[in-house]
């Protein structure tokens, strides 16, 4: 294992972290809040002399950078972002607890959107912008940001483990013959949606610092809002667009990359689009009529079934309404979806759709193979053969997130809350959600939870931001080994 | 420049590592998984799996966008297929497909703009091509031809007690007494550009610049190698052998090849009726023996294996044979036994080196490359220029022209009069400019030479 290459990459990804901290210090200027600048200030350093520090240890890296590398970088550099991104709450005194200013930004760059905060509104704005920001840089993913604005190297050997390690799927294909050019592609298409989601926001009178931040919470598919109540006192106006915006931050980007080529026809027959659409619709309807006796008209209904319905698939997390007062079936549903989640190569988090149909299609050929032990059965998506390696990582993958989601459940369950709010908030942070039932519902926080817990489901969240197997390679012993 | 490469062999792979290092945006095409799946961890590249032959695959391989294919599939069929396909898509296309079968030499000579083809490559008889100009003079290790065969660029090595051990280049003339200019020397794996002052010594790998119509007034005099090569023999009856010995026929050199395969010997004495053929295993020490190794005057390896035509070349090497050459496919641990194994040759790297000349050449810039030569293990490049409008110093004293580090202008050839440069030489409009550039960085055109 080539540790300086490793070391060389984070501390490039950490001048990158200090850069992207310093729009937030407008707002601080703004508000003429100078203990918080100091605090930025403060911190900006001290990230700075991080990245140096390893920069220096780095010096003589040779380039042999393979698939173990971009793994371990992927895996350490979003530990020690994380770490990093919870300077400015802490330094500032306004989140006094480090575990709880972790907690929180693991949260924000994992596009979970699960707050420790009791009291959003009486934040500064500049600590409340970089929360939210973390959601737009993590949503994509930092390195795939390092990748679109460096300059690639000449041959790039290797660089494309960093993009499979970060971005979610259970395979990851470049739109171009060059790395630096797909990442910057699909960057250019997360600016333009954010953009647009401003624009519409801003249209529908809300202010201009709010809609920023609901923005980037919407495109990260993340969920920290800058009120306390979320998006429920906002016009429904509002409540349709980010409905429509999650919606859309869902899909897989390849989608809109084929929009721009004219591809009509593939868009259509995409697998995963229609089945993400599908279940959409399906769930809007049984929840719609759920909940039609609690709501004061049909319309009213339908558009809070739709928000909620789309804010947990795509695991954002916003909410119009208490959920947590719905009747079972309707808490169901949304807890099935949590898991299910959004598109491959989207900003959401879950599962993913692509591996419930993949799945559902081994589970198929499995029981053929059991009837008819002599017969040979294909899997396709799309219209192509899926390869065996790839169908025995997806089963892999699932079989793996069941065991992390009980191992987490019962360590989290010793902190004595509910039963339903355990799970659901093992469920919420691993599906990178956010608010989860009963005790950590939409109206309420992880604030009473425990230190251990708090961390405990912090690293749920990485586990399920980066598709658990590149956090998890950390603890494996062959990923330190030297090569030979 | 976006380019598709069908194929992912061993000729596809040095393509790609090199068109990538050149900055193009390349993507593989194969019907092999796990050949593209190397790759991808290797290069920056886009890889498509499929028949490159088939419509489909050359399209979900963006052939309308491309500007180039290049077809190096193990059959020829599926080549020529792939680029009259890919025409079809794209009538803007630039196609070179790998043509080895001798039987089709003919009409793809004939039919090349009918079956859409832009080049056509066979690199088994690039290499026979090469080899038969090594052994033309054998005392150089390499030779490469620039200006259309007026200059070429030589390697020799300085053997013990050579008169040329210990001479400074400034006084090289004398002893040389044709005007030659050392352009670059290998001295135990390491590739300098001397100056005036630098001394030779023995064991040196020496590139001499010199005018073709000088060489065999040079070898004299330096007193290499002078005595003509008449009997030759080839180890292994492939199709570099065929072509080899058609060339060393023609012009009266006795070829003995010898070959353990009953029919292919059987066909070669039916293709080739003034060579003798030998049926026999020619990595046998007694077989080489008893068929006059000791009598030859060079030995060439050109069986299938590299261990073998390894190891059969050092053998010759050690008894004396005065020239070795080695036909080596994979180059990577070749400079181990450089020395012991006489000239190398490597059909990939002259076909994969065709190319990108034939890349460099389309990227219509100013100063543009016409010919390029890797010397030196790779450890620099020769490159040809046209001057035109666009390049800057022109007129200007070579000694008062700012040339980066590691570059040296070795030859200028003015209205079809080749000059080896001095200090006072200039270049002007219409000339073609030989420079050899120490490798690392890649040159795109001749202002790529100069300072900033």
């Amino acid at each position: 294992m080539n540790i300086k290459i490793i070391s060389r990459t984070i501390s490039s990804i950490l001048f990158l972290e200090a850069i992207m901290m310093l729009p937030s210090l407008i707002w601080c200027f703004i508000d003429r809040e100078w203990d918080v600048i100091a605090s930025f200030v403060v911190s900006v350093s001290l990230i700075c002399l991080a990245a140096l520090l390893l920069r220096l240890f780095s010096r003589h890296a040779n380039d042999n950078f393979q698939a173990q590398e971009g793994f371990l970088t992927v895996a350490l550099s979003w530990i020690v972002i994380s770490a990093m991104g919870a300077l400015p709450f802490f330094i500032s005194g306004q989140i006094p607890n480090y575990v709880d200013a972790f907690f929180e930004t693991v949260s924000g760059f994992t596009t979970t959107g699960a707050s420790i905060l009791s009291d959003v509104e009486s934040m500064s704005r500049g600590l409340l912008y970089w929360r939210s920001f973390t959601h737009w840089l993590g949503g994509m993913g930092i390195l795939v940001f390092a990748l679109a604005v460096m300059p690639s190297s000449k041959t790039g050997s290797g660089k494309l483990y960093l993009m499979q390690a970060e971005s979610p799927g259970p395979s990851v294909g470049k739109l171009t013959p060059r790395l630096h050019t797909t990442a910057g592609i699909l960057y250019g298409i997360y600016v333009v949606l954010t953009l647009l989601c401003i624009l519409f926001l801003v249209m529908g009178g809300m202010p201009f610092f709010e809609s920023l931040c609901t923005a980037f919470g919407t495109a990260g598919t993340g969920g920290f809002g800058v009120k306390n109540d979320s998006i429920t006192s906002y016009s429904p106006y509002i409540q349709n667009v980010c409905t429509i915006f999650m919606l859309l931050f869902g899909v897989n980007f390849n989608i809109y990359y084929l929009a721009l080529l004219r591809e009509g026809k593939s868009i259509l027959r995409d697998e995963e689009l229609r089945l993400y659409l599908f279940i959409f619709l399906c769930a809007t309807g049984i929840i719609a009529w759920n909940i039609r006796s609690m709501c004061l008209s049909w319309e009213d209904s339908l558009r809070h079934a739709a928000f909620q319905v789309s804010s947990i698939m795509t695991t954002t997390g916003f909410c119009t309404t208490d959920f947590n007062l719905w009747p079972p079936l309707s808490k169901a549903v949304l807890l099935c979806l949590m898991v299910l989640g959004a598109c491959a190569g989207s900003t959401g988090g879950g599962i993913k759709t692509v591996r419930v149909t993949l799945m559902s299609k081994i589970l198929r050929r499995d029981i053929l193979k059991t009837l008819n032990p002599r017969s040979v059965v294909l899997v396709h998506m799309n219209g192509r053969q899926v390869e065996e390696s790839v169908l025995r990582g997806v089963s892999s993958f699932i079989a793996a997130y069941i065991i992390l989601v009980g191992g987490s459940f019962l360590l989290v369950s010793a902190d004595g809350i509910s039963i339903e709010g355990s799970m659901s908030a093992v469920l919420a942070c691993i599906n990178n959600v956010g608010p989860g039932l009963a005790e950590v519902g939409p109206m309420s926080n992880f604030q009473e939870l425990s230190e251990p817990v708090k961390l405990v489901l912090a690293g749920d969240m990485l586990l399920g931001r980066l598709e658990i197997f590149p956090l998890l390679s950390i603890f494996s012993r062959h990923a330190w080994n030297r090569r030979m | 420049m976006k380019i598709l490469i069908a194929g992912d062999g061993k000729v596809g792979m040095a393509l790609t590592h090199e068109l990538v290092r050149e900055g193009h945006d390349v993507t593989v095409i194969d019907s092999n998984m796990n050949a593209l799946r190397m790759d991808l961890g290797r290069y920056d590249v886009m890889t498509v799996n499929g028949n490159a032959a088939a419509l489909n695959t050359l399209r979900e391989a963006g052939v309308e966008q491309s500007e180039l294919l290049i077809a190096a599939t193990s059959a020829d069929e599926t080549n020529i297929l792939c680029c009259l396909t890919a025409r079809s898509l794209n009538k803007n296309l630039h196609t070179i497909a790998r043509v080895r079968n001798p039987e089709y030499t003919e009409q793809l000579f004939t039919m090349r703009e009918y079956l859409g083809l832009s080049l056509s490559i066979n690199p088994e008889f690039s290499a026979a091509r090469e080899i038969f100009r090594l052994l033309q003079f054998p005392g150089f290790l390499r030779r490469e031809t620039f200006a259309k065969g007026r200059v070429e660029i030589v390697e020799l090595k300085i053997p013990e007690g050579a008169s040329l051990q210990n001479v400074a280049l400034n006084n090289l003339y004398k002893i040389a007494g044709v005007k030659v200019l050392v352009c670059a020397v290998s001295r135990q794996g390491k590739v300098e550009i001397p100056n005036g002052s630098y001394v030779l010594r023995a064991g040196d790998h020496v590139y001499v610049t010199a005018r073709a119509i000088n060489l065999a007034q040079l070898i004299k005099n330096l007193k290499i190698e002078t005595q003509k090569i008449r009997h030759v023999i080839l180890v292994g009856g492939g199709r570099i052998s065929y072509y080899l010995a058609e060339l060393l026929l023609g012009t009266g050199v006795r070829v003995k090849i010898i070959e353990k395969d009953p029919d292919r010997a059987a066909r070669l004495a039916e293709l080739l009726p003034k060579a003798s053929i030998v049926l026999g295993d020619g990595s046998m020490q007694s077989l080489l023996e008893s068929e006059g190794v000791y009598g030859a005057d060079a030995l060439v390896t050109l069986t299938g294996m590299d261990e073998e035509n390894i190891v059969i070349s050092m053998f010759a090497h050690t008894v004396g044979v005065r020239k070795v050459i080695t036909k080596v496919n994979r180059q990577e641990f070749s400079y181990i036994f450089n020395d012991m194994i006489g000239s190398v040759v490597s059909p990939k790297e002259l076909c994969s080196s065709e190319i990108v000349r034939y890349v460099r050449a389309m990227q219509k810039q100013t100063g543009q490359v016409i010919t390029l030569h890797r010397i030196a293990n790779e450890g620099a490049e020769a490159l040809e220029f046209n001057v035109d409008d666009e390049v800057q110093w022109c007129n200007t004293p070579l000694k008062d022209v700012p040339l980066k580090q590691g570059v040296l202008i070795s030859c200028i050839t003015h209205k079809g009069k080749t000059v080896i440069p001095d200090g006072s030489s200039v270049f002007q409009k219409g000339d073609t400019v030989i420079a050899v550039v120490t490798s690392g960085r890649v040159i795109q055109q001749m202002n790529d030479i100069f300072e900033e």
